[in-house]
């Protein structure tokens, strides 16, 4: 359950009939109410990262984002991700189609187990991995055997990144692929399309806009990942350090202005996600009213 | 086999590939990891089983890590109401910004989410000094940090209820007399009901699950500041695999149980809005 809620949009355009608003000062008042409640819980802690990134001066934050331990964890979570996001997007794409352009019984089953996931805490989700592949998990001895690693290692946050991320995608393609039904593909197959040139040609173009929006929370969520990964990651050094366990080492480490410098590398991607999501909704909304 | 399940006139292609790889994936990547906590508690016995997930440590930490969710789930329910109606209804300068910032929870990674409400609610940060009471390294802290892990959970699911409401009906209580808040109470409050408490279940489910955002505000005190899962983290440490799947049990079943809740929530709002 951890995670997101589809695209919303509304029809109904922005009036205010007659006694239907409030005082200017009830406004003012909710209005200061709500700012200080965002400000205590998101705006302080997001401005105290920039801050603190830069206590101890500009040299000292390039040298924490630049120094070799740094640097491999930040290649590290970039190539999970470029790994664990387009996955997730064939798989996505994949259960979208089947479970919206067919009928078949236990359809309400399927998208619950995809759904499944975001139930699980990230510390399960690692946990699981570690039963499965672990010295004393169910492959474990096979695994010794034949020399081959996966938890402890680089495949283990792999995995457990998938696990994580897995309905992100499915999720906000069914709603939307459901919504507009199969007439489309049906009069392009009709009409003599191959399967695929159906997909390529009228599919896609249709879903676009709602598959870049699951896969952008996707890849945040799999740059973003600390508990499951920090289960099967073994935290070694330039092997197997993302940037979420980069920045818990160097602050236990007391090493608070590097952790903070690496987390401000993080913040600015978190921020870039939320604007390129906003651009998403609106271009989605903006396909949505042309059609109708 | 599949022949049963197809329907006839079916024109689309490709529901055997799709189909038949989604399976896999699912099973492989999620299905099979998953099914390794019911064969490793399996293998228990009652009483190992039982002594482990009520030992007076962790039902410590399962008292926290409810109680913690429950209060940050309230506090996210009652201002995620303000914010949306605030978000909604009124205009004031940067809305916009303000609007998409509020999903910054969902983006930002929760380990510096963690780090840096450490660092402002730490006794010499820019809250904790103002305040005469310590807030990280206790249970206050556990909620500081769930309670912007849930933040927009209950916004997003009220903000498109909210703005598909009909505006005629605040008209007509309005000019049958009814007072603005009276008009809130009794007309608009019920329709968001649903949606308050859909947002309310996900953000309490996401808590009690919550690791990275809370590690390091909680401090980490046996019985007093441990949550559940940092102990199945303590156990896996301890190579203690049996413990930490037993506890995992003990999440999972709650889990499921609001996973219920939540469907039958939206099943009752769906049939509210058939009649």
């Amino acid at each position: 359950m951890a995670g997101n809620i589809p695209i919303h949009f509304s029809t109904v355009p922005d009036e205010q009939p007659a006694g239907t608003s409030d005082p200017k000062w009830v406004q003012w008042l909710l209005i200061t109410v709500a700012l200080a409640f965002l400000g205590l819980f998101l705006f302080l802690p997001l401005i105290t990262v920039f801050i603190q990134a830069f206590a101890k001066g500009v040299n000292v934050y390039i040298e924490a984002i630049t120094n070799p331990e740094a640097l491999s964890a930040i290649k590290l979570t970039i190539a999970v991700a470029l790994i664990a996001v387009p996955l997730n997007a064939i798989f996505g794409i994949a259960s979208a189609w089947a479970i919206t352009k067919f009928h078949f019984k236990g359809k309400n089953v399927l998208i619950t187990l995809i759904d499944l996931p975001f139930a699980v805490s990230p510390v399960i989700a690692g946990l699981v991995f570690i039963l499965l592949f672990g010295s004393r998990g169910l492959f474990g001895e096979w695994l010794f055997a034949n020399d081959i690693k996966i938890v402890f290692a680089v495949p283990g946050i792999l995995l457990a990144t998938i696990f994580v991320t897995f309905p992100f995608i499915s999720r906000e393609l069914i709603p939307l692929m459901q919504a507009q039904g199969t007439a489309e593909e049906e009069a392009s197959i009709t009409l003599g399309a191959s399967g695929w040139k159906t997909f390529w040609y009228v599919t896609l173009p249709n879903i676009k806009w709602a598959l870049l929006y699951g896969m952008i929370l996707c890849n945040a969520r799999a740059i973003g990942e600390f508990g499951a990964v920090s289960v099967v990651s073994g935290h070694i050094r330039g092997l197997t350090n993302t940037m979420p366990l980069h920045i818990e080492i160097l602050y236990g480490e007391y090493q608070f202005a590097a952790a903070f410098a690496v987390a401000s590398l993080m913040s600015l991607m978190a921020i870039f996600t939320l604007i390129i999501k906003s651009f998403l909704e609106w271009k989605a909304k903006k396909q949505i009213s042309t059609e109708n | 086999m599949r022949k049963a399940i197809f329907k006839k006139n079916q024109v689309l292609p490709g529901f055997g590939l799709t189909m038949g790889y989604t399976t896999l994936y699912l099973s492989i990547l999620v299905l099979l990891p998953l099914s390794m906590i019911l064969l490793y508690t399996a293998q228990m016995g009652w009483k190992d089983f039982w002594d482990t997930v009520l030992d007076p440590r962790v039902v410590a930490s399962y008292k926290l890590s409810f109680g913690a969710s429950l209060a940050a789930g309230l506090i996210n329910a009652i201002f995620g109401v303000l914010l949306a109606w605030v978000l909604v209804r009124y205009s004031f300068p940067g809305k916009k910004i303000i609007d998409g910032l509020v999903d910054l929870p969902f983006a930002l990674p929760t380990a510096v989410a963690g780090i840096a409400l450490t660092t402002v609610y730490a006794p010499n940060g820019w809250i904790g000094r103002l305040l005469d009471f310590k807030v990280a390294f206790t249970p206050i802290g556990v909620v500081i940090a769930l309670t912007f892990i849930g933040l927009p959970f209950v916004v997003r699911m009220v903000q498109p209820v909210l703005q598909n409401l009909e505006k005629e009906v605040e008209e007509a209580s309005s000019s049958l007399g009814a007072s603005r808040f009276q008009t809130f109470r009794r007309i608009i409050f019920p329709e968001l009901l649903p949606a308050v408490l859909s947002g309310f279940t996900l953000a309490f489910a996401r808590s009690l699950g919550e690791y990275g955002s809370v590690v390091f505000i909680a401090g980490n005190m046996p019985m007093k500041t441990e949550i559940t899962p940092l102990l199945i983290m303590t156990k896996l440490e301890q190579y203690d695999y049996t413990g930490a799947t037993a506890i995992a049990t003990v999440m999972l079943v709650t889990s499921f149980i609001l996973l219920f809740i939540i469907n039958i929530i939206q099943w009752w709002t769906n049939r509210k809005f058939i009649h």
